[in-house]
């Protein structure tokens, strides 16, 4: 049987998969088996094939994935929790030639941020939108978010989400989807290679839109939180699976090819 | 049409075509009274046909000044406007935008409050302008217009500073000053900052990262409690700096005045028809008034402290600047307050009247 070397392996023309150099060396922050290294990870790999790093300006609000600079190797700011949507319009208004994108969580998007979520997809602002949705407030602790499905229990929920006195949990991205501003809204997962290809496919979807100024895309990325849900990686990918997806259905909900 | 000019204009107005003429690149806005000709007489010049410059009306002022951090990140020169109400919202934007040392413009024209409190003008968002505002500690570069000449003068010398310190600035007016018609002289066009100056003068901006250099990150968040104390420090040296370099302020007839009324804004032209009064009366009075509030011109009123027999601040408002007033005077001589609250307006005689009782009577 043929071995090859070390050297071999590593001569360009046998490379068949490496990082991408828009993710920068810095271990990233999250727990294992988070999805939000995997989300970053794609949106670094469509920005690097579509060879728009200089023109790109990414914004994370607070959650966990406030330090997104950190690994993102693209100018990047920093805003307050759920303000993102506002940023973003500003800085794609004044440089239509940059490509924009906001990185939010659930907390972020379906709570504190959603006048500025609905609105900005409502004028149909010419940018993508990445929300990630772990069902729950991850940076703080595990606390309820309004993705929160019901019956989960949480820090501030502890005996179960109870409908009745907190609410129902929040479905954004069919929300937006009504709004003509929206020009692609899609509900991906990161949880398996197939999916992982899926969802970059959706990301680079939503890009090539903001090329052709077809106006906002929004990919929500359903995620887990292992450490909030107090889980191992892998029951929490069973359990998104499980209870997740029959609430929050993968696949495209709206997809405006005009 | 964009050159030097004299035109008849409401204060509002002028600061908004002054802007434009400032070179500004977006204005981010949400109705409130009595600061709303700003917007209108934006989105009725359609400034994006003369320079490019952007108009949007927002969903609220805290996505406003939210916008404006963005642009601001990008080394643009952005602009927000707004009355008390709408300026509680705007805190935590101010605070992001000061942690993260961006530049911007913002006017406020006051109202009376707490609360929804009256439209009418007023001076009692001292406190909120000029300690800060939001939380943490920062400071905003504070202009206090008392004419529409100067409304249209603070727009572009309001950028100027902003860039100039990485800060932001609060134009600090009221209704009073934002709808009256004067005469005004307005500058000649500007051009806007391309993005080959932008990239030159403000490297940090967020233009997207070329291979030349490394990322730009706008951030004001610091997990490291002794990375954030040095950034504090870093600004605490910043606005002694700008304590230095910016203090602004007018004296009237101080040369010769036994008494001195401290006052900005509305409330120094009703002061300055009060000077008359009292003199006409054979009172020898002064004013000095601050054009900067912060910083504020502390060493003006303690060197005139030296040599008059009592200065009385005039605010509408219960009584916030006359805090700072007393920090100059200290115990040197007496100081007294005089305000009305609420939208109303103090009359010249009301101002000498108090003068006399406070003071010279007092
Ligand atoms: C104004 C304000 N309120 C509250 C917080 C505290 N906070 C930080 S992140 C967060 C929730 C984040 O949850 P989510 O957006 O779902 O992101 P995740 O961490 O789950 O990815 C909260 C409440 C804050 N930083 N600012
Ligand atoms: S707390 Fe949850 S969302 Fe945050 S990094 Fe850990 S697993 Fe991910
Ligand atoms: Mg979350």
């Amino acid at each position: 049987m043929d071995t090859i070397s070390k050297e071999d392996i590593r001569k360009p023309e046998n490379i068949v998969y490496k990082r991408t150099e828009l993710l920068t060396d810095k271990v990233m922050s999250y727990c294992p088996g988070c999805g939000h290294g995997t989300a970053h990870r794609i949106i670094m790999e469509v920005l690097e094939e579509m060879g728009i790093q200089d023109k790109t300006i990414g914004i994370a609000p607070v959650g966990c994935s406030v330090l997104a600079y950190e690994f993102m190797n693209i100018d990047m700011q920093q805003a307050a929790h759920g303000r993102a949507p506002a940023l973003a319009t500003a800085v794609k208004r004044l440089n239509p030639d940059k490509f924009v994108f906001t990185y939010q969580g659930d907390g972020d998007l379906a709570a504190i941020g959603t006048a500025e979520t609905i609105h900005a997809c409502n004028r149909g602002e010419n940018i993508v939108i990445i929300f990630i949705n772990n069902g729950i407030y991850g940076m703080t602790g595990g606390q309820m978010a309004p993705t929160t499905l019901e019956g989960m229990k949480s820090s501030t929920s502890p005996y179960g989400r109870d409908i009745k006195s907190m609410g129902n949990p929040i479905k954004m991205t069919e929300l937006v989807a009504q709004l003509p501003g929206t020009i692609y809204v899609t509900r991906q997962a990161v949880h398996t290679p197939a999916n992982v290809r899926k969802a970059k496919k959706a990301v680079r979807k939503a890009f090539e839109n903001q090329k052709l100024n077809k106006g906002l895309s929004f990919v929500e990325i359903v995620s887990n939180c292992n450490s909030g849900w107090k889980m191992t990686p892998n029951q929490a990918n069973q359990w998104m699976v499980d209870n997740m997806f029959p609430f929050y259905p993968l696949g495209d909900i709206k997809v405006n090819e005009d | 049409m964009s050159m030097k000019e004299l035109r008849l204009m409401k204060g509002n107005e002028a600061f908004a075509e002054a802007a434009i003429r400032a070179g500004a690149d977006g204005y981010f806005g949400y109705p409130i009274t009595p600061q709303s000709e700003v917007m209108e007489y934006l989105m009725a010049e359609k400034p994006h046909e003369r320079t490019g410059m952007i108009v949007l009306q927002a969903e609220s002022e805290v996505a406003a000044i939210n916008m404006v951090y963005g642009g601001a990140s990008c080394g643009k020169r952005v602009m927000t406007s707004s009355s008390s109400p709408g300026m509680s919202l705007k805190q935590e934007g101010i605070s992001y935008i000061a942690g993260a040392e961006l530049p911007c413009v913002i006017l406020n024209a006051v109202r009376g409050g707490p609360g929804l409190g009256t439209i009418q003008p007023s001076q009692s968002d001292y406190f909120q302008s000029t300690k800060g505002g939001g939380h943490g500690d920062y400071r905003l570069i504070v202009l206090a217009p008392s004419s529409v000449q100067e409304m249209a003068d603070f727009a572009p010398l309001a950028f100027d500073l902003a860039f100039k310190y990485r800060n932001p600035v609060l134009i600090l007016s009221d209704g009073a000053i934002g709808q009256m018609m004067e005469k005004v002289e307005l500058q000649e066009q500007r051009p806007r900052f391309t993005e080959e100056e932008i990239r030159k003068n403000t490297p940090w901006a967020t233009m997207g990262k070329t291979p030349d250099r490394e990322r730009n990150i706008i951030t004001s968040l610091n997990l490291d409690s002794h990375v954030q104390e040095e950034h504090n420090i870093h600004l605490q040296a910043k606005y002694r700096e700008i304590e230095k370099n910016e203090t602004r302020w007018e004296t009237i007839q101080c040369d010769d005045a036994e008494y001195i009324l401290v006052a900005y804004g509305t409330s120094a032209r009703l002061s300055q028809k009060a000077v008359d009064i009292a003199r006409a009366k054979g009172i020898k009075l002064g004013l000095l008034r601050p054009i900067t509030l912060f910083p504020f011109p502390t060493q003006p009123i303690a060197e005139l402290a030296n040599r008059v027999k009592g200065i009385l601040s005039v605010e509408m408002s219960a009584g916030q600047m006359v805090e700072d007033v007393r920090l100059a005077v200290g115990d040197k001589v007496k100081v007294a307050h005089f305000g009305r609250m609420g939208g109303i307006i103090p009359s010249p005689p009301e101002i000498v009247e108090a003068l006399e009782s406070k003071l010279i009577g007092g």
